[in-house]
């Protein structure tokens, strides 16, 4: 077997070991710590290179492209559980971007956390993290996908509360682990449902696996109790695991919360990896998303994807118009990000792997280079998140404007020179032939355009206009920003090279990315599918997809004009003026800004069912179960009282009476037998008197 | 085969310690924990050199010892272990000295306590090998004795009620206990659980049965079904198993820690272990006649006691209704077992793996649980036995490294992938959802409410602004670390080797399932 593909597992397995490694070592080793993460992610990233010409190499030669590496882990009865690894083109895209994003994002935070008293905790959790997420790359078993995937949790929750003391992010890191578990467990009933119909959790197996012919002909055949196949409850649970990690509707509502962890962070997991893994897990069990029964290999019509398609083309649109009214440059972020996943899960439902996967492959790069270009302007800006008392930056800090413009036209999907265009434009056109609804269409398009107007009033809001950086002590509602340490107001300033370096380098990849997948070269398509990608040029001509490029063209250029009427024309005068949508549509924006309400909409439903559910399985023990326990204790002490009053007043009085007949006859008898000798002779002498009176007396007669 | 008596040992060793700990008298504490702890290691130490012994690929009885004792009662003195027992006897082994370390500060007459501690062990390790119903009962009996009296005089505030409670209900349970197994007694003329097994596997218990008939003209199905329940009644006690747990969260507050982290480590296997032993061989078809509401008893008390957990204010509560919680899992893996499923050999195979979930599950929970009020018990001590979910905030910037072990145990406990609690769980998951799909999937929101306490015990105690009162508090000290270190280190290895024990119970388990398949 390939070395590469035996030895897949030292590429979680080296930022593994540095996270173990500088969990052990002091706080102060700071140098230590962020040289062995950036190194061992370095030599991750090189394995990674490794392992994607290997899967080039091989894809290029026509034969099998999945390759695995299987290994037994646990013996129940006669059977051994096995997990393993793979590596098929999938995989090794995945392992690139992963490793390469967060080689960068490591160096960026080697400058965004310098002055952190946790510095060398903060990268034993990016470590953990980077091995956790890789792990779910490479898992050839759902067990091990989900084992890691939890992990990813793990750290997921340690890193959005990686400022502890801030109870904001303390319970922002709760509410994230509890949202996404509600998925998760949906997803375990999934994996054991799927365990016991198919006998084994191994992906690919000789033809044995879980994901091939003959376990998925198995589950279609299965029905369960309300009529639905086994193979789309089982991929409906998965799905469910996915739609809490990605940060799906009706589970988003941690994302934006967890905005609270520092902007690395958020860049990595919140933006370009963790929240991509539900994707990711889709992309992997597709075969089983897409197992139907039927003849007609009519594909996406599984009742699986139409949900995936359902669900996703609803969050792109909801989170979108959310993203529209929010003030915190990284909530607008965040909320993006959950739309953009949704485009995604929307891409894999209507247009099959690849074109979901291109999405999140060039969301990666352009969203966390937004995040990163955020994180350069909260530093320049001194903590200030609110973009309202944000403006003109772009004569400070030029090269984040510059970046975070490629990032924001990338996002937007601005036409022909950036990667958005191309990978949106994908999902569009799969979506605009959908044979089942066109909705899922008109409502990608309501998303598109959304998006290119609420980028373009963060621009606006960010980089243009006048610095309103000194009001901040004029809001009369400031939010609460924890830094009292910058009380002067300071000018804003472009951060260190260790931060902007990675902006432009994933700034290059936001343009670059999209000619890897252009109708005119499709060749991430192909490969994915392990097939030769060849030039032809005609290929724009093909079945709509022109006509949907200039729909999409003309969409931004809507999308971005609204922006510029809206904030653009005349300048954001100051920063606790109302904003332009505000003027227009109070009620609406209102709505919007508090996120349609849905936070509390669960605070009142679930979480107070849960509390009343909580205080009454406790009041059930105190009141029900021990009142049962007490009222049989004082049953059984009302009857011994009774014993004792019976002993007291009935059996006591009867026995000490007769107890005291006897003691009066017993003391007579005890004066007759005193021990006294002479006493005896007295007894003795009368009774022979009393003798010799009744012998003579009965002699005389 | 065995020319030296390893087992008879192991129990003696502890009861010796016993005597030598308390024959010093009350003159040095030093003395006397020393030399418990040593008592303690050296029965560790025959533990591992059994387990070394052991032959893994046999499922039967190893070690065996056989003497008549009393012949005209059915006694002998009988004992043995399989892969369970060599388990539990390994937890045991483990538990003891953890609760003597957690101990170590107790100064009121110290060597009583140590030498209670010990008796306690070596009752755990009687009940554990006994095969005997006479000879088993009697160190059944013998560890609620230890275990009352440390409550009683080492207790919190409320103990005295507490212990009572512990004692009465303890006492309820043995006395059902032993009057079903003496009235099976006279219908068998037998106290022997792998002969009554046999009996039952071969259908001559019932029968056996008549010999009580004419008492109220029951039915035999009825009189076994009455005997059944004496003997459940024994363990669903001691497990414990909802409704019969209100002794539980108030004994575990009360008793001093080091008692808990035996009372719940290793005093509730017992329970788990007279289930397996005793009630499931003996009257498997009594059970399978009631196996749903079982099932759905083991649901109750997964569920009620996870939510039961959230609203409580005491950490020693909260861990006590979570300890109910995880032996629940135990239960719903037992019970689902009892399901008849003919011969068919794919369900066959998912009962072993939930009988290996449940081993595991018993010996993980012990680690776990027992760490955890260990770790709550080094948090009274800084804190001067303020132990309350909302009297801490912060902790984590002046404790870092208690932080992190706490953290560790916390998500062992809620079972995450890598640590030793999550194998045990998915296998019980993985064996119940083919043979009881709904209450697997109703369990699975005790699993979302244990992870909503654990991290709400994280967010109150460790995060948010450090209280004032609060920041001279220490970290672990060296020796604190010392003492975890080992047990830290034994949650990775099995979360990551599961195997290493795995391969010691699978034939016990895949036994078991098989002498109930017919």
């Amino acid at each position: 077997m390939i070395w590469i593909v035996r030895n897949l597992w030292l590429i979680p397995a080296l930022p593994a070991l540095a996270a173990g490694l500088s969990a052990l070592a002091k706080q102060r080793n700071r140098r230590f710590a962020a040289s062995l993460a950036i190194g061992s992610m370095g030599l991750s990233f090189l394995l990674s290179l490794f392992a994607f010409a290997h899967a080039l190499h091989v894809s290029g030669q026509g034969k099998q492209v999945i390759q695995v590496f299987n290994f037994p882990w646990l013996q129940y009865g006669g059977e051994w559980l096995k997990l393993g690894w793979m590596l098929d083109p999938l995989t090794s895209v995945m392992l690139v971007m992963v490793t390469f994003v967060g080689l960068l994002i490591f160096i960026y935070s080697t400058g965004y956390m310098a002055h952190d008293e946790n510095f060398t905790r903060f990268f034993c959790f990016l470590s953990l993290f980077a091995a956790a997420m890789l792990g779910v790359v490479i898992s050839n078993s759902l067990l091990l996908l989900f084992m890691c995937w939890e992990l990813v949790g793990l750290t997921s929750y340690l890193l959005i509360g990686f400022w502890y003391h801030k109870p904001a992010a303390a319970a922002a890191a709760k509410k994230a682990f509890i949202t996404t578990r509600i998925g998760d467990l949906a997803f375990l009933i999934g994996m054991v449902w799927l365990y016991s119909q198919a006998g084994t959790l191994l992906f690919y197996d000789q033809g044995t696996g879980c994901l091939e012919r003959s376990a998925l002909m198995g589950l279609v055949a299965q029905t369960t109790c309300i009529g639905m196949a086994a193979s789309t409850g089982i991929a409906l649970l998965i799905f469910a695991g996915a739609v809490g990690k990605s940060g799906q509707v009706p589970l988003h509502v941690w994302l934006p919360d967890a905005m609270e962890g520092p902007t690395p962070v958020s860049a990595l997991i919140h933006a370009a990896t963790m929240v991509a893994a539900g994707v990711f897990l889709i992309a992997r069990v597709y075969p089983l998303m897409a197992a139907h029964g039927g003849t007609s290999l009519a594909i996406s019509s599984t009742t699986a994807l139409q949900v995936v398609t359902w669900i996703g083309a609803i969050t792109a649109v909801f989170a979108a118009l959310i993203a529209v009214a929010q003030d915190d440059i990284k909530r607008i972020l965040a909320y993006s990000t959950v739309s953009q996943l949704g485009y995604m899960m929307m891409g894999l439902g209507v247009g099959g792997v690849a074109v979901g996967m291109f999405h999140l492959i060039t969301h990666a790069f352009f969203k966390s280079l937004l995040f990163l270009g955020a994180g350069s302007v909260i530093h320049g800006c001194h903590e200030e998140q609110d973009i309202r008392r944000m403006g003109g930056l772009k004569k400070f800090m030029p090269i984040t404007f510059a970046t975070y413009a490629t990032g924001m036209l990338a996002l937007s999907g601005f036409p022909l020179f950036f990667s958005g265009f191309w990978s949106k434009d994908a999902i569009l056109h799969a979506a605009q032939i959908w044979t089942i609804s066109r909705v899922p269409f008109y409502l990608g398009t309501l998303g598109a355009l959304l998006t290119a107007f609420y980028m373009t009033r963060q621009i606006y809001y960010v980089f243009l206009g006048e610095s309103r950086l000194s009001d901040r002590h004029n809001m009369p509602h400031t939010k609460a920003v924890d830094h009292p340490e910058h009380s002067a107001p300071a000018t804003p300033h472009e951060s260190p090279v260790s931060m902007t370096v990675p902006l432009m380098i994933l700034a290059g990849c936001a343009i670059l990315l999209g000619f890897i997948g252009t109708p005119a070269w499709p060749w991430f398509d192909s490969f994915l599918s392990g097939q030769q990608a060849t030039f032809n040029i005609t290929g724009f001509l093909e079945g709509g997809i022109l006509p949907v490029m200039l729909s999409s063209t003309v969409i931004v250029f809507v999308g971005l004009g609204l922006g510029w009427w809206l904030y653009g024309r005349k300048p954001i005068a100051s920063a606790d003026g109302p904003d332009a949508l505000e003027q227009l549509q109070p009620q609406v924006f209102h709505l919007l800004r508090n996120k349609f309400y849905v936070d509390e909409f669960y605070q009142a439903t679930f979480i107070r069912c849960n509390t009343w559910l909580s205080h009454l399985s406790d009041w059930f023990d105190r009141r029900i179960w021990n009142g049962a326990v007490w009222t049989v204790s004082y049953v059984v002490l009302g009857l011994s009282w009774l014993a004792r009053s019976t002993d007291n007043y009935l059996v006591n009085p009867g026995f000490d009476e007769g107890c005291h007949t006897v003691t009066v006859g017993a003391k007579f008898l005890v004066r007759l037998q005193n021990g006294r000798t002479q006493n005896y002779l007295r007894l003795v002498g009368i009774a022979f008197a009393v003798l010799v009176v009744f012998l003579i007396w009965s002699g005389v007669r | 085969m065995n020319l030296f008596p390893s087992i008879s040992c192991l129990t003696i060793v502890p009861l010796l310690g016993a005597i030598a700990v308390l024959a010093l008298g009350t003159k040095s504490t030093k003395l006397a924990r020393g030399l418990a702890l040593a008592f303690a290691l050296i029965a560790l130490a025959i533990t591992l050199t059994v387990w070394h012994r052991f032959n893994p690929a046999s499922g039967g009885l190893q070690f065996e010892e056989v003497h008549a004792w009393i012949p005209v009662l059915g006694v002998q003195y009988h004992i043995g272990i399989d892969g369970l027992g060599l388990l539990m006897l390994l937890l045991s082994a483990i538990i003891a000295p953890m609760a003597m370390a957690a101990s170590w500060q107790i100064q009121q007459r110290a060597p009583l306590y140590f030498s209670l501690i010990l008796m306690l062990e070596a009752g755990l390790f009687g009940t554990f090998t006994a095969l005997n119903f006479f000879h088993w009962f009697l160190f059944w009996e013998l560890s609620i004795i230890p275990a009352f009296f440390l409550i009683r005089l080492w207790g919190g505030s409320q103990r005295a009620t507490a212990a009572t409670q512990f004692f009465l209900y303890t006492m309820v349970g043995s006395v059902t206990l032993l009057l079903a197994f003496l009235a099976i007694f006279l219908c068998t003329g037998k106290f022997d659980f792998m002969d009554l097994a046999e009996l039952a596997r071969n259908g001559q218990l019932l029968p056996a049965f008549t010999a009580l008939g004419a008492w109220h003209h029951f039915t035999v199905e009825k009189i076994s079904m009455v005997l059944c329940f004496g003997v459940f009644l024994g363990f669903a006690v001691k497990v414990p198993l909802v409704p019969f747990h209100t002794w539980l969260p108030a004994t575990y507050a009360e008793a001093p820690t080091g008692t808990t982290m035996l009372l719940t480590g290793t005093m509730s296997k017992m329970g788990l272990y007279g289930f397996l032993r005793i009630l499931l061989p003996i009257f498997y078809t009594q059970l399978r006649w009631l196996q749903t509401p079982l099932l759905w008893m083991a649901v109750a008390t997964i569920v009620l006691s996870a939510y039961a957990a959230m609203a409580q204010k005491d950490l020693k509560r909260i861990f006590a209704y979570s300890s109910i919680n995880h032996l629940g899992y135990c239960m719903l893996g037992i019970f689902s077992i009892l399901k008849f499923t003919g011969n068919d050999p794919a369900l066959a195979t998912e009962k072993t793996a939930a009988m290996n979930g449940v081993f595991l599950q018993m010996f993980n929970h012990g680690l776990t649980a027992a760490t955890l009020f260990w770790l709550v018990a080094l948090l009274e001590k800084r804190s001067g036995g303020a132990r309350g979910l909302n009297d801490f905030g912060g902790l984590r910037k002046v404790a870092p490294v208690f932080c992190g072990v706490m953290g560790i145990a916390l998500f062992s406990s809620m079972g995450l992938p890598g640590l030793n609690g999550f194998v045990g769980e998915f296998l019980i998951f993985k064996g119940v959802f083919p043979l009881a799909a709904w209450p697997a999937s109703v369990a699975v929101l005790g699993l979302l409410a244990t992870a909503i306490f654990v991290l709400t015990i994280l967010q109150r105690v460790f995060s948010g602004p450090l209280q004032e009162k609060w920041s001279q508090m220490s970290d672990l000290t060296l020796g604190e670390r010392l003492a975890l270190l080992p047990v830290i280190t034994l949650m990775f290895v099995l979360g990551l080797c599961p195997q290493l024990v795995l391969g010691v119970i699978n034939s016990t388990a895949m036994q078991m399932v098989q002498q109930l398949r017919f």
